[in-house]
């Protein structure tokens, strides 16, 4: 599948949810049981007190199964409000950690590289360098690809988070009829 | 006032107004247990706590209030897991508690520990793991109000045995605050409007109505709807009885056993009013060639229903009383435009012409009723037993089922005129829920017979219940088709496995079922021909003091017909051999 008809597959659910014990548990077996892919999750408890939490799910659907993921989430008792963010209408960041193999004849060209991106080195070894980088989902995907020329010992991307663009307006899915 | 934890549990369930309860004891509901000697609640002691599931899903489907059960931890709680799936599959309340160990020992492999909350997360509506006293009452409300509202369904309230012996003030909250629980109810105008307008211009409409109709309490709206607007009407299996068998507009059930008219006319239609009904593949046989004519009007009172399986051209979100009565008074209004634009055609009150299609509806009734060929001597046809039954007991009596060849028998040649006289075991098609489910039928409709048709590999599953039956004197009856065979799946392995019959031999004297049905307290009989099922059913009807159960000896090569096949199109419909080759 080419990367631009799987990105338009990938739909972002932002999930506010009761911050219950086990309502993670309750989306993810959700998702497995009614057979929906998951392509990230990211959670994390909201700004509006203890008791919810909002869960950004990337799903990877066609449109029609997407109302259906819609439906049956909603249908848990624990999720208070979903919210579809068009990728158009939304702003997304995502954080990458990196452990590049860069001994001392690669390592100025793997901080430049960082320093193009707006990222940071974190961690300094003999032969290798730990490298973060806060960004678009995008973005990411360009480093991750300029990275391959070199050896990675380990990679690790979060899961992209999502909001509202001001101004935007997308569909409370959940109080669609 | 303070309460111990357990206390509490049991005044909530009073202040639900829980009369009656099934359940078996065990280590971590010891605690709940005790208070239960000086509460109003009565418990039936039941000898397998999946029968106390299937009794509590028999009492909620013939009194619409939920049923209740009460289990202890681990195996006690994982024997109740069907019941919970039976009831998440055909949408019956039903709220059971189970104990759990304490809550400092949870996730060390305690003794009889289970993760009840996690193995039932995908079979109940919502479940609760209660970690303290004081949240008792509050759980108990939430889950009865999660179960009967919305599309009603089962609910699990674990409590750890230190939360059971624990203290708490007493309170009773006064509603329930889940900001996530917003079940739909009245129909959108717009789209009802636009659903009565398909329904007026239809010339081959077809009610498909489904058990949300009972769940709805809608029986009254549904007879209203198909008396104003002479369309004819399916019950599926689950809505058998929530429109009279007599009606002339009543085409009986639809699907894989469905009779001819009643699948041919969802075939042919070209508008289904689907109400309360989910679209279940035993219905539709192969969805993509299912009613390719036929636009969809579907009103469930869960969203997600809609489009699930198929996309509807009107779906309304809502409850099927209140969607019915909104599309009555939505008809009477578009009535008049039909005779302004002259499409009326004959028509009444403004509809669309539908006596072409009744022209030929009738000519399917006529070629292709139910048909069986009666025997004089042994064995006994099944479907002769259940004629035979249903015309010595009143058309009130209560009809439960377990699951197979005697359940589509029963479906099939039962005249049901009421509803709630029905009890069967659909989507998650449970062999063994006829004897406990009977029993629980009894219990919350003492006033009525209650007779189970089960089959004899049914019947060994859960025939323990009987004794429960006894010891509590609750007099159901019931008719084991005996074929000596795991008679369904007999009957795919003759026609889909070229007759190569693997695993499916039961044998007709073992067990000896007089003699179990004795030792379990019950009046036993055995019925080998044709001519001692009437007298041997009399007197099965005379017997009020006690549980009665009946050996029908059945004709082991029976079918069920018609048939289509799993996976097959709707027009792929298998009829009697003895009406093979007429005209369809």
């Amino acid at each position: 599948m080419s990367p631009r008809s799987r990105e338009s597959r990938l739909h972002v659910l932002s999930v506010l949810v009761e911050n219950k014990a086990g309502v993670l548990a309750r989306v993810a077996g959700l998702f497995s049981r009614r057979g929906f892919n998951i392509s990230s999750l990211a959670v994390a408890p909201t700004d509006e007190g203890e008791r919810f939490s909002r869960i950004t799910i990337v799903v990877d659907v066609d449109a029609a199964p997407l109302e259906q993921v819609v439906h049956q989430l909603d249908k848990l008792v624990n999720v208070v409000e979903i919210s579809e963010l068009a990728p158009a209408d939304a702003v997304q960041g995502e954080l990458l950690l990196a452990t590049v193999e860069a001994g001392p004849a690669e390592r100025s060209q793997v901080i430049e590289l960082v320093g193009v991106f707006g990222g940071e080195v974190v961690d300094v070894g003999t032969s290798q360098l730990t490298v973060m980088l806060a960004g678009r989902p995008d973005q990411l995907d360009s480093f991750e690809r300029l990275l391959e020329g070199y050896r990675v010992a380990g990679l690790q991307r979060t899961g992209r988070v999502a909001l509202p663009k001001l101004g935007a307006s997308s569909p409370r899915l959940s109080q669609v009829g | 006032m303070e309460l111990t934890g357990a206390q509490a549990l049991i005044k909530s369930l009073e202040m639900e107004g829980v009369e009656v309860m099934f359940g078996l004891p065990g280590g971590a509901i010891l605690p709940v247990y005790d208070p239960i000697i000086d509460s109003s609640i009565r418990h039936v002691l039941v000898r397998h706590e999946q029968g106390a599931g299937h009794m509590a899903e028999g009492y909620a489907m013939v009194t619409g209030r939920p049923g209740v059960a009460m289990v202890t931890s681990g195996p006690g709680a994982t024997n109740i897991v069907t019941p919970l799936s039976n009831a998440y599959m055909d949408s019956t309340p039903l709220v059971v508690v189970s104990g759990q160990v304490s809550t400092a020992s949870i996730g060390t492999d305690a003794f009889q520990e289970c993760d009840i909350t996690g193995v039932t997360m995908g079979i109940t509506k919502h479940n609760w793991l209660v970690k303290d006293p004081a949240d008792i009452p509050r759980v108990v409300a939430e889950a009865f109000h999660v179960a009967t509202t919305g599309r009603p369904g089962p609910v699990l309230v674990d409590v750890p045995k230190d939360v059971a012996n624990g203290r708490m003030e007493w309170y009773w909250p006064e509603s329930v605050d889940l900001p996530g629980y917003r079940p739909v109810t009245v129909g959108d105008p717009e789209a009802v409007r636009r659903a009565a307008e398909l329904i007026r211009a239809a010339r081959r409409p077809v009610i498909y109505a489904g058990g949300g109709i009972l769940k709805a309490r809608a029986a009254d709206v549904l007879r209203a709807l198909a008396d104003r607007t002479g369309i004819p009407v399916v019950t599926t299996l689950m809505a058998r009885g929530a429109f009279p068998d007599s009606h002339p507009q009543c085409l009986g059930m639809p699907g894989m056993h469905g009779n001819y008219t009643a699948v041919t006319a969802m075939q042919r239609s070209d508008l289904l009013i689907a109400l309360g009904t989910r679209f279940d593949d035993r219905v539709t046989g192969n969805v993509a060639r299912f009613a390719p004519e036929a636009k969809v009007v579907h009103v469930d009172i869960d969203p997600a229903e809609l489009g699930k399986v198929r996309r509807p051209d009107v779906g309304i979100a809502g409850d099927c009383r209140l969607v019915i009565e909104e599309l009555l008074e939505a008809l009477a209004a578009t009535g008049q435009h039909a005779r302004a634009d002259g499409s009326a055609a004959g028509g009444e009150a403004g509809f669309g012409d539908l006596a072409p299609w009744w022209d030929q509806l009738h000519r399917w009734q006529e070629q292709f009723p139910l048909h069986y060929e009666p025997t004089e001597g042994p064995p006994i046809k099944p479907q002769m037993v259940i004629e035979t039954l249903r015309e010595q007991t009143g058309e009130d009596t209560i009809v439960v089922a377990g699951v197979g060849q005697h359940q589509m028998w029963a479906s099939q040649y039962w005249r049901f005129e009421h509803p709630y006289t029905w009890v069967n075991s659909g989507g998650a098609g449970t062999m063994g829920f006829a004897v406990p489910a009977a029993v629980g039928a009894k219990v919350g409709r003492p006033d009525r017979t209650v007779w189970a048709i089960d089959g004899d590999g049914c019947f060994q599953m859960t025939a323990q219940e009987l004794v429960t039956a006894s010891a509590e004197r609750i007099p159901v009856k019931i008719a084991i088709l005996n074929n000596a065979y795991l008679g369904m799946v007999r009957q795919w392995q003759e026609m889909f496995y070229g007759e190569r019959y693997s695993e499916v031999y039961l044998s007709p004297d073992l067990p000896d079922y007089v003699k179990w049905a004795e030792a379990m307290g019950c009046v036993g009989m055995r019925v080998e021909s044709p001519d001692e099922v009437l007298p041997a059913i009399e007197k099965a009807n005379s017997i009020d003091d006690r549980p009665v159960v009946v050996d029908f000896r059945t004709d082991a090569f029976e079918k069920v017909y018609p048939m289509v096949p799993a996976g097959a199109s709707n027009d792929d419909i298998v009829v009697h051999p003895a009406h093979d080759g007429r005209a369809r």
